[in-house]
């Protein structure tokens, strides 16, 4: 049918006069309140650029931390960084008081870095100055973070978690080192300049006082910015585990085949109620318990006898024209597809499928939920707990298709410090493998023997 | 304490947005599934007083006024306790001045008897400008005003307001510390956010800080017809020939989904575009690329389901709509902080995103018209949306299929193809 070529001219036609003509009256009426700047979304979209167009991209952000030693700093920009990275915003944090500016222009000009955090106590005004007439000259744009905290008993929290480990106080007595951290916290406070709310009114900020009680949030400019105060503002501190588990072994995994909607398998089930045990054992305070919408994590989590919340985004990667196939059969049916996935299996997509990149998107809601609770345990599915792991373990996109996530394992993750403690938990009920490596060979015209070396075994 | 209900409390002047805030929070929760409701105090104040008199009835040393005035929020809070309790309602927009920490103390008492959560949305604002605009937006067209002619009315409003400016208690930092509230100050160039209690908390201040008033417009349209609609098939990502043409523009952004009929249509603008993959169309799962006909003879069952619920069926392997508003939230959040925005999109998405502009329930979603070759141009005004439908005059298939009278999974054939549109 050639019709539509005319047709899609015409459509065209009408709707650039149709456009054009109401952007004019729009323009020409109303003031727009953020100037030029562009919006990217980040995660499994793409911005196009043409080159008539101008060049006015997405500034640059610098995230600058302001507050007194101990306010939780370290702690909110490692996590800031991850989570902007994860979601697949070059992001990088620059912990370093001297840390010269002009690596944050290398890092945006040279790296494509689009987020930078200044991660330093910032606390005079002359010392944002700086920062903010550097970032005006460079057109990058300037979001502060700062952290007000005067409750003695978070801060000495603080100082015993992370800042014993520090090699200040190897040798030194905790006591003393106590006294000796907190005097140094006064020789910040004398020439401490919290940011001004009427001075400071022009500035883009968010104040965190008493870690998240309470917040004050000025001049949000773009969606980064928005985006970073959801954030910020729900995550907390309060001691948590998070549990992360595939279902019990399936009737699919047996026979080797990805995606599908089977049940589970007499392993399978034993796995679940092997999970139950373990999970008692466990004592956790209020639970919560996740599955998917497909049965095979449905059945796993009946096992346990407690209320469980299934999520959509939590459903396996989608294969598209791939799913329930072997492995061998994908390489019969569609080699080049094969070798183009382990060229780059983060952002491959399945034919009518789905990328790990996607994934990413559709379970960032899943991840700022997590942030919220206390203790979560998770049964979902091997691609969702690879992206759900890379988030808390700080993998980054060429590593996370291929964390090991085996069936019948249970992964406690606790946060500590600026990290995440990781224990491993085999419930000792066997299970096929499903991982399979990068193989060598990732060229399109490679052998069918080169593609499946590294299948792991099946029926 | 799960799911316990959760009553939404304005605070504010009169003209500082309140009713905006509260209609527009309530739209937005609605769509995302959360059953909630708005009431309107002043409603009750109106029904109770027939006649609207002068801003005499708001002086603070009105006896008689203060009693009606209590009564009438009483009867709404009542109301609310209603939804809540017996209408399975889960969120209740308790829209009223609510200026003393007197009447303010009230509610949360009632709210502790009845086991809600309490959060309280401040509004404050002193640009005069501001909320001259608001006044010329709203308030004139009021059935307080509908006698008074412009000077009148704006002066008698701005009498009004005094009335509450003296006995006006803030939400305060120190004083109300143990509330949960956010006072969202000159319309949103700064926020105060305190004591964030649960995911629904969370998720309205993201929303109530994501949301503007500069005037703007949202141009809604679907792809030029492809292939597959002309050969009366559904999905698919079928291909268009591109054109180009010169045009270049700042300040619209045009958004596509990243299905080749979308891109296609946005390259033949020749303009910056992007591509969102929430805005694909609906995943038809074992129907894809199928005619109805063919639906109808593989899956006569699943085709009978359908026209049972609409908007909650789910093709098998495939989505519902109501899957479908939970991917696009993402889309209307960031429609809200955008200002002059073309979404070129498809029929199933087009029919959420113009659900949630227009406060369409979830009954009447899936069969909003949205033709091909039709644009429609949504502006915001007052408390809802004006909207504009501009033909592009160009023909093209109908792909509308109204529900068919017989939804039962014995009719025949003929029943269920009854409303199926032509084609090839």
């Amino acid at each position: 049918m050639c019709l539509t070529i005319c047709k899609l001219l015409c459509v065209s036609v009408y709707l650039i006069l149709f456009v054009s003509w109401t952007v004019f009256c729009v323009r020409t009426c109303c003031q727009t309140q953020t100037g030029i700047s562009q919006v990217t979304h980040y995660a499994g979209v793409q911005t196009f650029e043409l080159p008539s167009v101008p060049q006015f991209c997405n500034s640059p952000t610098m995230i600058v931390m302001v507050g007194l030693p101990a306010r939780g700093k370290t702690y909110i920009s490692k996590k800031l960084t991850r989570y902007l990275n994860w979601i697949g915003v070059p992001t990088k944090s620059e912990a370093c008081a001297a840390a010269a500016l002009k690596d944050v222009t290398a890092y945006f000009t040279k790296e494509q870095g689009q987020v930078a955090v200044f991660d330093a106590t910032n606390t005079t005004r002359e010392r944002r100055a700086i920062i903010i007439s550097f970032a005006k000259e460079k057109g990058y744009k300037v979001f502060f973070v700062e952290s007000i905290c005067d409750d003695p008993e978070i801060i000495a929290e603080n100082i015993r978690q992370v800042k014993f480990g520090s090699p200040d106080y190897v040798d030194r007595d905790i006591d003393e080192a106590m006294e000796d951290f907190i005097q140094r916290i006064d020789c910040y406070r004398a020439s401490y300049m919290p940011i001004d709310d009427e001075r400071d009114r022009k500035l883009s900020y968010i104040k965190i006082f008493d870690v998240g009680n309470r917040y004050l949030v000025n001049q949000v400019q773009d969606h980064i910015q928005s985006r970073i105060v959801y954030y910020l503002m729900n995550i907390h501190v309060t001691p948590r585990s998070i549990y992360l588990s595939r279902h019990g072994e399936s009737e699919l995994n047996l026979l080797g085949r990805i995606g599908g909607d089977s049940g589970l398998s007499p392993r399978g089930q034993k796995y679940a109620n092997a999970l139950a045990t373990f999970i008692k054992g466990q004592n956790i305070r209020d639970l919560k318990v996740w599955t998917s919408h497909m049965k095979r994590t449905i059945q796993t989590a009946e096992a346990l006898g407690v209320q469980y919340e299934q999520w959509k985004a939590l459903n396996e990667i989608d294969a598209g024209v791939c799913e329930e196939m072997t492995y061998e059969e994908i390489q019969e049916n569609y080699p080049e597809e094969f070798a183009l996935r382990d060229q780059d299996k983060y952002r491959y997509r399945y034919p009518k499928g789905e990328s790990y990149e996607d994934l990413v998107h559709r379970l960032e809601p899943v991840i700022m939920e997590l942030e919220r609770q206390e203790n979560v345990l998770v049964i979902c599915h091997q691609a969702i707990m690879r992206c759900l792991l890379a988030y808390f373990l700080d993998k980054p996109a060429d590593e996370l298709p291929y964390l090991r996530c085996p069936l019948h394992t249970v992964l406690k993750l606790t946060p500590i410090a600026y990290g995440c403690k990781v224990e491993s938990f085999f419930l000792n009920i066997e299970a096929v493998n499903t991982h399979r490596e990068r193989p060598v060979n990732v060229d399109i015209n490679r052998n069918p023997e080169e593609a499946l070396q590294t299948v792991p075994d099946h029926i | 304490m799960t799911n316990c209900p959760t009553l939404i409390v304005t605070v504010g002047l009169p003209a500082r947005g309140k009713t905006y805030i509260s209609k527009k929070l309530t739209r937005y929760l609605n769509w995302i599934g959360v059953p909630t409701r708005e009431f309107n105090v002043g409603q009750y104040r109106r029904e109770f007083v027939k006649i609207y008199k002068s801003f005499e009835f708001f002086r603070p040393d009105n006896e008689e006024g203060l009693k009606i005035r209590r009564q009438c929020a009483s009867a709404a809070l009542n109301d609310v306790r209603q939804y809540l309790t017996e209408e399975q309602g889960q969120v209740a927009v308790f829209d009223a001045t609510n200026t003393t920490r007197e009447r303010r103390e009230t509610i949360i008492q009632f709210a502790e008897q009845n086991g809600f959560k309490v959060f309280f949305v401040e509004s404050v604002c002193e640009d005069p400008d501001v909320i001259q605009e608001n006044i010329v937006q709203v308030k004139l067209g009021s059935p307080d005003y509908t006698n008074c002619n412009t000077e009148e009315a704006v002066e008698d409003f701005m009498k009004r307001i005094k009335c509450y400016e003296n006995s006006y208690e803030t939400l305060d930092e120190v004083l109300d510390r143990d509330l949960s509230y956010i006072k969202i100050m000159d319309v949103g160039q700064r926020y105060l956010v305190n004591r964030v209690l649960d995911h629904i908390q969370s998720r309205i201040v993201y929303y109530l800080m994501n949301i503007h008033i500069t005037p703007r417009s949202i141009y809604l349209c679907r792809h030029g017809e492809s292939e597959l609609n002309v050969k009366g098939r559904i999905g698919g990502d079928s291909g268009l020939t591109p054109r180009g043409k010169e045009f270049a523009k700042n300040d619209l952004k045009v958004w596509t989904s990243q299905m080749k009929r979308t891109i296609q249509t946005a390259e033949a603008l020749d303009v910056p575009y992007e591509q969102w993959k929430v805005l694909n169309e609906i995943d038809a799962g074992v129907c894809e690329e199928m005619m109805y006909e063919e639906i109808q003879e593989n899956y006569p069952l699943e085709f009978a389901l359908r026209d049972q619920d609409k908007y909650r069926y789910r093709y098998p392997k495939g989505e519902s709509y109501e899957d479908l508003v939970q991917r696009l939230e993402p889309v209307i959040m960031e429609l809200e902080r955008q200002e002059n925005v073309l979404v070129i999109c498809h029929q199933a998405v087009m029919r959420c995103l113009l659900a949630y502009f227009l406060d369409k329930t979830a009954e009447e979603l899936p069969y909003l018209k949205c033709p091909l070759h039709t644009v429609l141009k949504l502006t915001p005004v007052a408390y809802g949306c004006k909207v504009e439908s501009i033909s592009l005059n160009v023909d093209a298939v109908n792909t509308h299929r109204e529900r068919p009278e017989n939804v039962e999974v014995s009719r025949m054939s003929e029943e269920a193809l009854l409303t199926v549109p032509a084609h090839q």
